[in-house]
This record gives C-alpha cells, sequence and structure tokens, in this order.
C-alpha cells in the first residue's frame, strides 16, 4: 500500500467529515438553542437533494441546483418549525422524537408519491469533474476536494456568525439561558425559526453535495443523520466545536477502517474471511468509537452537560 | 456507637474562582440537633451536598459513624444511615402519598429486586410506612396524589419518607422554607422529639426555630465557619453579628 | 378488583384480539389470522418496551436491536438445522434446532445479553444523548446484519418450514396463532405484576425523581438496566415470533425504523398503559390493511395521525377512551 493511497483515503476521509460537519452542525444548534431533537434533519437532506435534481434537471445549471437546495431546505426547515416544531419546545424529548418521526414518515412517503421511487440522478458539473493534481503527485477529484472546501468554507463562516454577529450572540445566550434572552428583549420565536432554517439550509447543502455522487433517493437522509448523531454524541451536543472535531473523527474512522480493516485482517487470515470479517468490523468501527468515548467522557469530547 | 455521628474534617471545594467551602470542619453528636445557618450564597448547598455524597470535595473528608465515606456515593451513604430532606421537594410527584412513603421503606429495607409480589401488599412495608405517616400527620391523605398536595403537606411527606429509613442521622435542608407559622411551629415541635432518635443536622432559615431547637449553631460566611457555639454563644458571638445580622438589617 | 373504564377496555380488547381470528377461522379466512397473529406479536414486542420507556421513562430508541436479536436466532438455529450444517462441534455437536422452545429460549437469552450490553454504555447517560446512543447502537447492528455474509447479509435469511412447537401444527394459522397469543397473555400478566411489584414502584419513582431514590439507598442505575434487559428479553422473543411468521429474518428488523414502529405501537396505545402496545399494534395492523389497500403512501396518513395524537391526545387511543390515568394503587 503506497503512501498515496493513504494520502487519498485520507482525502476521502475529510470528505466524509465535511458533510458530516455540515449535517451535524444543523442538529447540534438546533439542540443546543431548543432543546430539540429533530429525527427530520434527515429528511431536509433529502429535500435539499431532490430540489437540486429537480432544478439541476430543469435549467442544466449545478450553481442554481445548488442554490435551490438551500432555499428549498430552509423554506422546509422553515415551515417545519412554524407549523410543528415550535410546539414541541416545552415538550419532553419522547414527544419531539415521536413527532419528528411523524415528520419522516410525511416527508419520505410525500417525496416518493411526487418523485416515485426511482432515484434521481444529479451530475457533477463539467467544470468541476476529472482528477485534479495535488503537490505530492496525488490525482485526485476534483468535486470532492470542492466539498471539501465548501465544508471548510462553511464551518469558518458559523463560527464567526456565532462569534461576531449579533445573531450569534443570541444564539450563545440562548444556549446559556433561554430566559434570559427573552429578558433581553430578543423576539425568540422569530431567532428559534432562523436558527432552524439555517440548520435546514445547511443539511441541504449536504444532500445536494451528496447527492452529486451518490443518487437521490428516498431515504437517503436517514444512513447520514444517524452519522450525524454519532458525531455530536462524540462531539458533545450542543458545540459546533465538538461537532467539527466528531465529525473529523468520524469521517476518518469509518473511511480508512473501510479501506485498512480487510486489509490489516489479512495479514493474519486468508484473504476471502479478511475481506468480511474486516468489513464487518469495519461497519461497527465508529459505533466502537463512540462507545469508547463515552465510556471515558459521558458527555462527549466537548460536552457540558446533557 | 460512635461518639460522633458525623464529622468534616478541612473540606474545601471551589467553582473556577469561586470558593464554595473553605475548610470547613464540624461534627455531629448523638441527641443533638446542630443548626446550620449563613445568608444566601455562603456555601450552604454545596456543604449539603458533600455531605450528602452529591459533591466530591477538593480536599478534606467526610466521616459517617467513624467511618471515612467521602469517596461513596449518595446510595451508600443513604444506606449507612444518612436520611436526607431537600430543600425543593424531591418525592414521586405521580405516587400517591403512601407510594412516597413505601418507596422509602423499601429503600431502608433494601433488596428492591423482587419482581412478582405486590409491593403495597407488603406487610413489613406497608407498616413502616404508615407508622411514618402516622408521625407526621399524614394517614389521612395517605391515598392522594403527591402532585395534589400543599407545599405544606409535601415537606411533611420529605420528613416522613426519611423517617421510613430508620436512619443514624438526619440531613435536613430548610424543612420549614415555606410553612407559615402554624405549620413551623409543628415541626419545630416534631423535631424537638426526635433528635433523640437520631441527631439531626438542620439547615435552616428559619430563626425562631433555629434559637428554639438548636443544641449548638455553626454560622457559615463565604464558605467558612466563622463560630460555633450555644444560640447564646452565637447571640453574643460580634463577628455574627457583623457578618450575618447586619447583613439581615440590611436587608 | 374495581372495574374501572380502562381494565373493562383492556379486557375487551384481548378478548377482541382472540375472537376475531376464531371467527376468521370459523370463516376459513386465513389471512385475517396472520393479521391477528402479526398484530399479538407486534403487540409483545411492544409490552417488552413499554417496560423499559413507559415504567422506567427510558426512550430507547434502539429496540430494533434486540427485535432483530431475536429474529437472528430463529433464523440461524433453523437454517442450520434445515441444512443438517452443525452450528458447532465443540463441545458437544450441535445443528441447529427447529424446536420453538429452544429458539425462545436462545432468543431471549441473547437478546438479554444485547440488551445488558447496550444498557450498560448507554444508561451511563441520560436524556437526548441515550436516545442517540440507543439508535447509533441499534443502527451499528443493522449494518453488523447487513455486512455478515453468512447469513444472507442484506438479503436475509429464509426458512422453508414454519419451526415446530411439541403437540401442535404450526403450520396451522391458527394453532401459530394461539401460541402468540397464549404468550402475549403471560407478557401482559407478567408486565403489571412488575408494574406493581417492589422493583416496579423503585423503578417508576427513578423516572420521576432520581435524588429521591438516591437518598432512599436505592441505585437508579441497577434498577433501570434491569429493566433494560427485562424489556430486550421480551422483544427479542417477540422477534423470534416474528420471524417465524414470516420464515424469514433480514437486516430491515434491525432497522431504526423498526425501533420507531415498536415505539408508535406503544405510543398509539397510550404511554405508560399495561395493554396500550396491543391497542396501539391492533391499530397499527389495521391501518396498515385499510390505508394500505387505498394507498400506497399510507404512511403519510400513519405520520399525520401520530403528529396529531403527539400534539393534541397524550394519552393515545385507551387515554381517549379510557380517560386520564389514575395512580397506581
Amino acid at each position: 500500500m503506497t503512501y498515496i493511497l493513504v494520502l487519498e483515503q485520507i482525502l476521502n476521509g475529510l470528505q466524509l467529515g465535511m458533510m458530516l460537519f455540515l449535517m451535524a452542525a444543523g442538529l447540534t444548534l438546533v439542540f443546543g438553542v431548543m432543546g430539540l431533537i429533530n429525527l427530520a434533519h434527515g429528511s431536509l437532506y433529502m429535500v435539499g437533494a431532490f430540489a437540486a435534481a429537480a432544478v439541476a434537471g430543469w435549467t442544466g445549471s449545478f450553481l442554481l441546483a445548488l442554490i435551490a437546495s438551500l432555499a428549498a431546505a430552509a423554506a422546509a426547515g422553515a415551515l417545519m418549525e412554524l407549523v410543528v416544531i415550535r410546539r414541541l419546545y416545552r415538550r419532553d424529548h419522547l414527544d419531539q422524537v415521536l413527532a419528528t418521526f411523524a415528520l419522516i414518515l410525511i416527508f419520505s412517503e410525500g417525496t416518493r408519491w411526487l418523485f416515485g421511487s426511482f432515484p434521481l440522478f444529479l451530475d457533477v458539473p463539467s467544470y468541476l469533474s476529472g482528477p485534479v493534481s495535488l503537490p505530492g503527485g496525488i490525482q485526485y477529484p476534483l468535486y470532492r476536494l470542492t466539498i471539501i472546501l465548501i465544508g471548510l468554507a462553511v464551518a469558518a463562516g458559523l463560527f464567526l456568525l456565532i462569534a461576531r454577529t449579533r445573531i450569534g450572540i443570541q444564539i450563545r445566550a440562548g444556549e446559556a439561558d433561554r430566559e434570559m434572552i427573552a429578558a433581553l428583549g430578543v423576539d425568540i420565536s422569530k431567532l428559534y425559526t432562523v436558527v432552524f432554517a439555517l440548520g435546514a439550509a445547511l443539511a441541504g447543502l449536504a444532500g445536494a453535495l451528496v447527492g452529486a455522487i451518490q443518487s437521490v433517493q428516498v431515504g437517503m437522509g436517514e444512513p447520514v443523520l444517524i452519522l450525524a448523531f454519532v458525531v455530536i454524541v462524540i462531539g458533545g451536543i450542543g458545540s459546533i466545536k465538538g461537532a467539527l472535531a466528531g465529525a473529523l473523527l468520524v469521517g476518518m474512522t469509518d473511511t480508512l477502517g473501510g479501506v485498512f480493516l480487510p486489509q490489516l485482517f489479512a495479514v493474519f487470515m486468508d484473504p476471502a474471511s479478511a475481506a468480511s470479517a474486516g468489513a464487518s468490523l469495519a461497519s461497527m468501527l465508529i459505533y466502537i468509537l463512540m462507545a469508547a468515548i463515552l465510556l471515558v467522557r459521558p458527555s462527549g469530547l466537548y460536552g457540558g452537560n446533557a | 456507637m460512635a461518639d460522633v455521628v458525623l464529622k468534616t474534617k478541612g473540606l474545601s471545594k471551589s467553582f473556577g474562582a469561586l470558593q464554595a467551602s473553605r475548610d470547613v470542619s464540624l461534627d455531629l453528636r448523638p441527641g443533638e440537633i446542630h443548626a446550620l445557618i449563613g445568608p444566601n450564597g455562603a456555601g450552604k448547598s454545596t456543604l449539603i451536598k458533600q455531605i450528602a455524597g452529591n459533591l466530591t470535595p477538593d480536599s478534606g473528608t467526610v466521616e459517617l459513624l467513624g467511618r471515612d465515606v467521602t469517596a461513596l456515593d449518595t446510595v451508600a451513604r443513604a444506606r449507612m444511615g444518612l436520611g436526607r430532606t431537600f430543600q425543593i421537594s424531591a418525592l414521586a410527584m405521580e405516587y400517591t402519598v403512601l407510594q412516597n412513603a413505601v418507596l422509602g421503606a423499601l429503600g431502608g429495607r433494601g433488596r428492591p429486586f423482587h419482581f412478582f409480589r405486590n409491593v403495597m401488599k407488603d406487610a413489613e412495608l406497608l407498616e413502616r410506612a404508615w407508622d411514618a405517616l402516622e408521625r407526621v400527620g399524614l394517614t389521612e391523605d395517605a391515598n392522594r396524589r403527591t402532585a395534589d398536595l400543599s407545599h405544606g403537606q409535601r415537606r411533611q411527606l420529605e420528613v416522613a419518607v426519611a423517617l421510613t429509613l430508620k436512619p443514624r442521622l438526619f440531613l435536613m435542608d430548610e424543612p420549614m422554607a415555606g410553612l407559615g407559622t402554624a405549620g413551623s411551629k409543628a415541626l419545630t415541635g416534631f423535631l424537638d422529639g426526635l433528635r433523640q432518635e437520631a441527631p439531626i443536622l438542620l439547615v435552616e432559615h428559619d430563626m425562631d426555630a433555629v434559637f428554639a431547637l438548636a443544641d449548638r449553631i455553626s454560622v457559615l460566611v463565604y464558605g467558612q465557619i466563622i463560630a460555633t457555639g450555644t444560640a447564646d454563644d452565637i447571640r453574643a458571638n460580634a463577628e455574627v453579628r457583623r457578618a450575618y445580622l447586619g447583613e439581615e438589617d440590611a436587608a | 378488583m374495581m372495574l374501572t373504564r380502562e381494565s373493562l377496555l383492556n379486557w375487551a380488547m384481548i378478548a377482541a384480539l382472540l375472537i376475531v381470528p376464531l371467527a376468521a377461522w370459523s370463516l376459513d379466512e386465513p389471512f385475517i389470522i396472520t393479521l391477528a397473529t402479526k398484530a399479538a406479536i407486534l403487540a409483545l414486542a411492544g409490552v417488552g418496551l413499554n417496560i423499559a420507556l413507559g415504567l422506567g421513562g427510558l426512550i430507547s430508541l434502539g429496540h430494533a436491536a434486540f427485535f432483530g436479536i431475536g429474529g437472528y436466532a430463529m433464523g440461524i438455529l433453523a437454517a442450520h438445522a434445515q441444512n443438517y450444517d452443525p452450528l458447532f462441534e465443540w463441545p458437544f455437536l450441535f445443528e441447529g434446532s427447529n424446536q420453538m422452545p429452544l429458539i425462545w429460549l436462545v432468543a431471549v437469552v441473547f437478546s438479554a445479553l444485547a440488551a445488558l450490553v447496550i444498557g450498560a454504555l448507554s444508561l451511563r447517560t441520560s436524556g437526548v444523548y441515550f436516545i442517540m446512543i440507543t439508535l447509533a447502537f441499534g443502527q451499528m447492528l443493522y449494518y453488523f446484519a447487513i455486512s455478515w455474509s453468512a447469513y444472507g447479509g442484506e438479503d436475509g435469511l429464509s426458512i422453508w418450514v414454519r419451526n415446530e412447537f411439541p403437540g401442535l401444527n404450526t403450520l396451522d394459522p391458527i394453532q401459530f396463532f394461539t401460541i402468540a397469543y397464549v404468550i402475549l397473555c403471560l407478557a401482559l400478566v407478567f408486565a403489571s405484576r412488575l408494574a406493581r411489584s417492589p422493583f416496579g414502584l423503585a423503578l417508576a419513582a427513578a423516572r420521576q425523581n432520581e435524588d429521591r431514590v438516591q437518598a432512599v439507598g436505592l441505585t437508579p442505575f441497577t434498577l433501570r438496566l434491569t429493566a433494560f434487559v427485562i424489556s430486550g428479553a421480551i422483544t427479542g422473543l417477540a422477534g423470534a415470533l416474528f420471524a417465524d411468521l414470516n420464515r424469514f429474518v433480514s437486516p430491515t428488523m434491525l432497522s431504526w425504523h423498526t425501533s420507531g414502529e415498536i415505539m408508535i405501537f406503544v405510543i398509539l396505545g397510550g404511554v405508560g398503559r399495561l395493554y396500550g402496545p396491543v391497542a396501539g399494534a391492533a391499530l397499527y395492523i389495521l391501518l396498515e390493511h385499510l390505508l394500505g389497500g387505498i394507498s400506497d403512501y399510507w404512511q403519510i396518513f400513519l405520520g399525520v395521525l401520530l403528529l396529531l395524537i403527539v400534539l393534541f391526545a397524550r394519552g393515545g387511543l385507551i387515554g381517549a377512551i379510557a380517560g386520564r390515568e389514575k395512580a397506581h394503587g
């Protein structure tokens, strides 16, 4: 195995990590500010992907498709917040789980009804396809590199937003003390809608970006949602920094484990059983990582109290 | 029996820059009521939590019945005989009054891992529970939902649940809070008799009750005990007047 | 015993669940018997979850793990038995089994063990962490099953003939229904005894006020872990029966949708109600059958119904009919 292969896989891990960060950032913000667990976050990811595929189909423009994914997911998120979610803030977690699970059923079946069960395809635009040469002689797909860069830009933007802007101050105040922020004269319900729509837009963007690599289909959001949960459990609920750290850890572990564990097993096993045992273990690796981190830090790497 | 039931030695606890307990040493002797008073924010709650086992001190030790329990948790300390009432009533609100008392009796007896017999038909537990309810005067309300009780009745139930444990000592965090004059008087009378059964470490804001009941009083200010003595000692103590009563006058 | 509206309703439900398939049997409608069997088995899974969720307040989104382990216990034992392929040869030769009692025992033991491990890790946390972690562990087993090619991987595992129960013909729908129904009734009796037992009193108290339980010298963690194990074992038994009903087990049984559905049975009926899962599972099967006949997208209606119940009718079906829950006495 060459160092180029290793570097390539590290980049792949980084790319997965960035995607997970886009998902986890919204989840963790919504939990941090509103105290809400939202299972339907994966539906917003799916909405973004479908919007992008539809718009790309009509206009042929990938950029417009990305904008559509942001807009559609933000709109779906705002609608979701206004109609259902805001009734759940004062409810217990069980109600939140059930109501957002109900939303998943509605969104998934609704999308299946509108678009059918067959996957849609979203093509990588020509100016982003093909490989690019990186220092060290690595050929890496330009599109995947773009995803990494977009992820980094979003992360930087979020940190700036939270550290520097008025809405960021309100978000931090809301995380610290929900009553306090009302006393400051902030229109809480508007803030909540905005935060929710922001998280939704990021999920939608992630869906569109991934949709161009994989297929766009109903249910695509759920595996990602669960990985995003693992990310924020590892990072600590409510922490953007934790979401970033967790996303990178999970992205790397999952990617590198999937590639190298079977090879590692092949050292002391016959190839066939090494491949199957390696794949089995690799599929469980991030959960084992999560369990290990929980044993040491039950509230995650950057978590306060649950 | 140990000559000292509870003893803390040099307890210190900080939260960041805030030192909530500074070198706190106090003891509780058989048959006495030892009151712990101090202005708001003096660190009474932090101290109580270290004694009960919710918080681990940064340094110092807690001894219960002659045994160092600093490393033990709340459950272990409760099993050793520490009966506690909470500042804010901690009861199972969906349960009836009797069920809460039976829960206490079950804890006192231990061995909760029985899956088939009806706990509300367990004669031993029921006897303990009814006995405790009778002593605090809640028998009439035994079948009411705890959530429907008045504030004062919940305070009484807190005491009753502690009684079902048949504890070796009581740790009572503001049992009089919000009781009203008649209620405070009744509870004062009750605690007066209770000290013969097991000594009481009493955190209380109601000064009438404290000075009427306490064999000894310790005054906590800024996390530190500035005086310990009889009611008369404390009344006469200049430092206490300045630090504590002075503040009361100002407020 | 005082007959409240709720207990009348409970008797009515449990009677209806018996009468409907008996009527279908006399009218020679095996499909309806199968639906009733499915309802009884899913209710059993819900009774299991309800011990953790209703009594213990533990919001587990990972109960599909136990349901699936039960299913795979059936699949693996029966597959080895039908293929005459020994499961292991040491310390003794074991060729799998097609005997339900043994399969159930294995299902219960393994799902209880899994619940012990998952519970011991998850119960170190609480609140949202607990929800997400149980979900994640469930998903871990799901992916493991998908990649476990020896037992069918993603395609799952089919059994040719339903497993046997001494003295019964399990291929006869009404006889298999009877097995599921009797087990459900036993589980309901067990759950009702449990709720009134010393353990149940302490467990439900830990849900209401953890500080109080600790202050009387009981350990919430141990109480909850025990409840989680019992809960997982019952759901695992339901999984074995469900796989036997379908003569098929696949990773779908382990997916988090299954966890969500088991939770829906509990909620549709009413959280914390002993017979809630029976009402919920029956309603679910009814909806699936009726709405599924009208539209392929019937789960939209299920979603809307669930949403309305959560937002506006907290007590679920039993709550709507029988009124507010009284304190247990």
